[in-house]
């Protein structure tokens, strides 16, 4: 068993396809709320394969694309600054601030780096005790524990000239505003299955009863993703609306608990800006007063910079299946992928960036759209 | 958040008080810290992101969920299956070389 | 630049084009320039071609084709800048030789002479450059092709990478041959001459910040000898192409898009070795997109396409070949890709640089 193939098998589809399509007297609409499961949707293209009348509304895709524009225009003008070596995980270096991004800053000769994961970043500080080493630590509950374990870490060891700029988001209080929302389509979630894998579930089966929305915790595989459309499916045509954890292998009811000590330790709760979305409140952590020390808000003084989201951006309203990207006035003009005003534009399974690529392709304008199978 | 990898546990060390592993994923191997799963031991699987270990892998659960979806092929193929031509055929008529 | 002939008449003529227009968003370099996807286009189109002009030059070809004293020469140069210097599978040695090589390869043309310029920073030492030297020695003999000029400078000590190498090359191009990334047609069949991603993952394995452990080697090689045994089977191949920078995703949208044809992909078919999968894997990459330098795309007429795979396979270099697509009248300019579920995904152009993602 390497938990890996085994799960994205095409002979095992069928069997999962069949079962959804035997299950389904009318339309759904499904939201999978992390953008690893839209990257394996549109990798594989999983939606055309379903039948006709379930529609998957692709959540606020990644951390990534999500971070408010404020932080990124922070983290540009830190990274900028001499003497800073500022660290980051690949895939936010090509996001835009207001204007430019972290790839533009290094070829203005700031010293921006690439890692892999947050200890590389402390890593670079130990060996150079000159420079201030700066990491950007974003992304969901899943990337949450690694970055406290860091910053954490860096303060055991004294290790004075290493500071995280902080934006994390939250999964529960995303889904909440999605389903407050008066006119949302969304009728059933597959939960992201590795934020589970750390946090557990105990902050979903609130979230169903309320909303009377089946929850189901989902794998990343093109399986695991089949598997969590079928079983969302099932309670839908049930009438049921309960959290069902499709992911088990990976998913425990109490999450990870030594991962979610550290971060009641390192983070607390705050309101938090989605890029394109606004303000969604208590969605967001922050370094708990405890690390100011550690807070490269607070080092660089960069409270001063304060952007707001552009108001032509309605990518709120495409992620609760409102709009259609080509329906907003700045699709494919103002904003595209090199351009992007919003989140669903910035990440490239991002369901502007998808429209905006498929398009092409003449008459299905997305997969969604695309012709089913049967 | 999500590009967290399943891999084994080759071998494990305390390196600056940090309890960290060699991890294995499919001949691909790199070090990750285990603080959060301190009792993997070698030869386990676990979910990786970010150079961190997050959460065991259960092969039970793993063997469970495979044999139900090998369970719902097999349904499938006693009633027939009408998928397969339609597969074959693409979803698109262009779209087969 | 020499006098176009007939081989590019269907470039279009530069001479109407305007001024270098400024970079849409980009005042200075950003290391994507370099990546071989659609900035580097870009950088290409808006910068270069406006102020060298020359219908040559136009046709984007990853070497010239030129008619010179009656001869058809193909002629082709390319600077090599990877870090590590030394990498599993090779160094910048061989992938000086072989980088070359294979771009006049990719004409159909046999590589003869070849120039050689290194760039050395001051505090190299010289026996790494000696190392390097002996590589690109060994491996310009094992192409059968002679290093005939060269210049050596050295630049101050932090104002260089170690050691910066160029090439060039000249080589004939057989008669009756014409092979161009114009020229690809619908209905052609797409042959890979093997795995993809192992170069590409072999030096991401060895870079600062991403290290990892992996028995995987570097692909780098001449191609010159296999393409000779392609075009025994037939002088008519349409398009040869190394997928390097940009991996087989770049390769095969530049032909698409130079020929106004379709790309379909057949996902299952693209040989990807398991530990090049793993690593992507890890890495969120996707393999389609890792540089290659020791393999080759070939567009190939249908009638012809079981000669031609037999005869790569007959190849120690393109044992593993395989048809992996084809070319269609479809969305002109567009790479799509069928998928071992059966859902198609375009292939897009890569940006710029492939960088890890964590989601």
């Amino acid at each position: 068993m390497r938990y890996l193939e085994e799960f994205s098998d095409p002979a095992l589809a069928r069997g999962l396809l069949d079962d959804i399509r035997a299950a389904v007297t009318r339309p759904w609409a499904l939201m999978e709320v992390c953008g690893g499961q839209t990257h394996t949707i549109i990798r594989h293209g999983i939606d055309q394969l379903l039948p006709e009348g379930i529609e998957l509304i692709h959540g606020p895709g990644c951390p990534v694309c999500v971070t408010p524009l404020e932080i990124i225009d922070k983290a540009l003008e830190i990274a900028a600054r001499p003497g800073v070596i500022f660290c980051s995980f690949g895939d936010m270096l090509r996001v835009p601030g207001s204007d430019r991004d972290l790839f533009r800053v290094r070829s203005e000769g700031g010293d921006v780096r690439v890692v892999y994961s947050p200890l590389d970043a402390l890593r670079i500080a130990r060996e150079n005790p000159d420079r201030e080493v700066v990491f950007f630590g974003i992304g969901f509950e899943t990337t949450a524990p690694p970055n406290a374990m860091t910053v954490h870490q860096a303060r055991r060891h004294g290790i004075r000239n290493f500071s995280m700029l902080v934006s994390h988001v939250r999964v529960p209080p995303a889904i909440e505003a999605v389903m407050t929302s008066p006119d949302c389509r969304v009728q059933g979630f597959l939960a992201a299955g590795h934020v589970c894998s750390v946090m557990g579930v105990d902050e979903y089966p609130e979230l169903a009863a309320r909303h009377r929305v089946p929850i189901v915790v989902t794998g990343f595989e093109p399986l695991d993703i089949l598997e969590g459309i079928r079983r969302t499916v099932r309670q839908l045509e049930r009438g049921e609306h309960t959290v069902d954890n499709a992911y088990p292998r990976a998913v425990r009811p109490e999450g990870n608990p030594a991962a979610r000590a550290m971060l009641a330790d390192v983070f607390e709760v705050t309101d938090r800006a989605w890029r394109g979305i606004g303000t969604i409140p208590r969605s967001g952590w922050r370094l708990s007063p405890r690390y100011r020390e550690q807070d490269a808000e607070h080092r660089f003084d960069v409270a001063g910079i304060s952007t707001r989201e552009p108001e032509r951006c309605r990518s709120g309203e495409v992620l609760q299946g409102l709009l259609k990207p080509n329906q907003c006035e700045a699709f494919g003009g103002e904003c595209t992928p090199r351009t992007p005003l919003g989140a669903t534009m910035v990440s490239s399974e991002g369901a502007c960036a998808a429209y905006y690529l498929y398009r092409r392709l003449g008459a299905p304008a997305t997969p969604q759209e695309a012709t089913p199978v049967v | 958040m999500c590009l967290a990898v399943p891999g084994r546990v080759v071998e494990i060390a305390e390196r600056d008080g940090t309890r960290m592993a060699v991890v294995d994923f499919g001949g691909v191997v790199k070090d990750v810290c285990l603080e959060y799963l301190p009792d993997l031991a070698v030869g386990e699987y676990a979910i990786v992101h970010v150079g961190f270990a997050l959460q065991r892998l259960d092969e039970e659960s793993a063997r469970r969920t495979l044999a139900l979806f090998a369970e719902l092929g097999l349904l499938q193929e006693e009633f027939g299956d009408p998928w397969e031509a339609a597969a074959d055929a693409g979803p698109r008529g262009e779209a087969k070389p | 630049m020499s006098d176009a002939d007939t081989l590019t008449t269907i470039a279009p003529d530069p001479s109407g084009w305007t001024c270098p227009a400024p970079l849409r968003d980009s005042p200075r370099v950003v290391m994507g320039h370099g990546g071989g996807g659609a900035l580097s286009a870009e950088l290409v189109e808006n910068v270069f071609l406006p102020a060298f002009g020359g219908r040559t030059l136009a046709a984007l070809g990853d070497s010239a084709a030129l008619s010179l004293g009656g001869a058809r020469l193909a002629f082709s140069t390319d600077s090599f800048v990877v870090r590590p210097l030394f990498f599993p599978g090779g160094c910048i040695g061989d992938l000086a030789v072989n980088g070359t090589v294979n771009d006049l390869a990719m004409s159909g043309a046999r590589a003869a002479y070849l120039s050689c310029a290194f760039i050395l920073e001051e505090g190299v030492e010289t026996s790494v450059v000696g190392r390097i030297a002996g590589a690109l020695g060994d491996a310009a003999r094992a192409a059968g092709v002679e290093v005939v000029t060269g210049d050596t400078k050295v630049v101050e000590s932090g104002r260089g990478d170690g050691v910066y190498v160029n090439t060039a090359g000249i080589g004939l191009i057989p008669p009756g041959v014409d092979i161009r990334p114009q020229r690809a047609r619908p209905g052609d069949v797409v042959l890979l001459s093997g795995e993809i991603g192992l170069h590409g993952v072999a030096v991401m394995s060895m870079r600062q910040g991403l290290e990892f452990g992996v028995e995987i080697e570097s692909d780098c090689a001449a191609l010159g000898g296999l393409v000779d045994a392609m075009l025994a089977v037939t002088p008519d191949l349409h398009v040869l192409r190394d997928p390097t920078r940009g991996g087989l995703a770049a390769a095969l949208n530049e032909i698409a898009a130079a020929a106004g044809a379709g790309v379909v992909v057949d996902e299952r078919a693209v040989p990807v070795p398991p530990q090049v999968a793993s690593a992507c894997a890890v890495l969120g990459l996707d393999p389609m997109y890792v540089a290659n330098e020791g393999k080759l795309v070939a567009f190939v007429p249908r009638e012809h396409a079981d000669g031609v795979l037999a005869a790569m396979r007959a190849h120690p270099l393109g044992a593993a070949a395989a048809v992996i697509g084809a070319c269609v009248p479809d969305h002109p300019g567009m790479v799509v890709a069928r998928t071992a579920f059966g859902g198609t995904r375009v292939v897009d152009l890569p940006l710029g640089e492939q960088l890890p993602r964590i989601c």
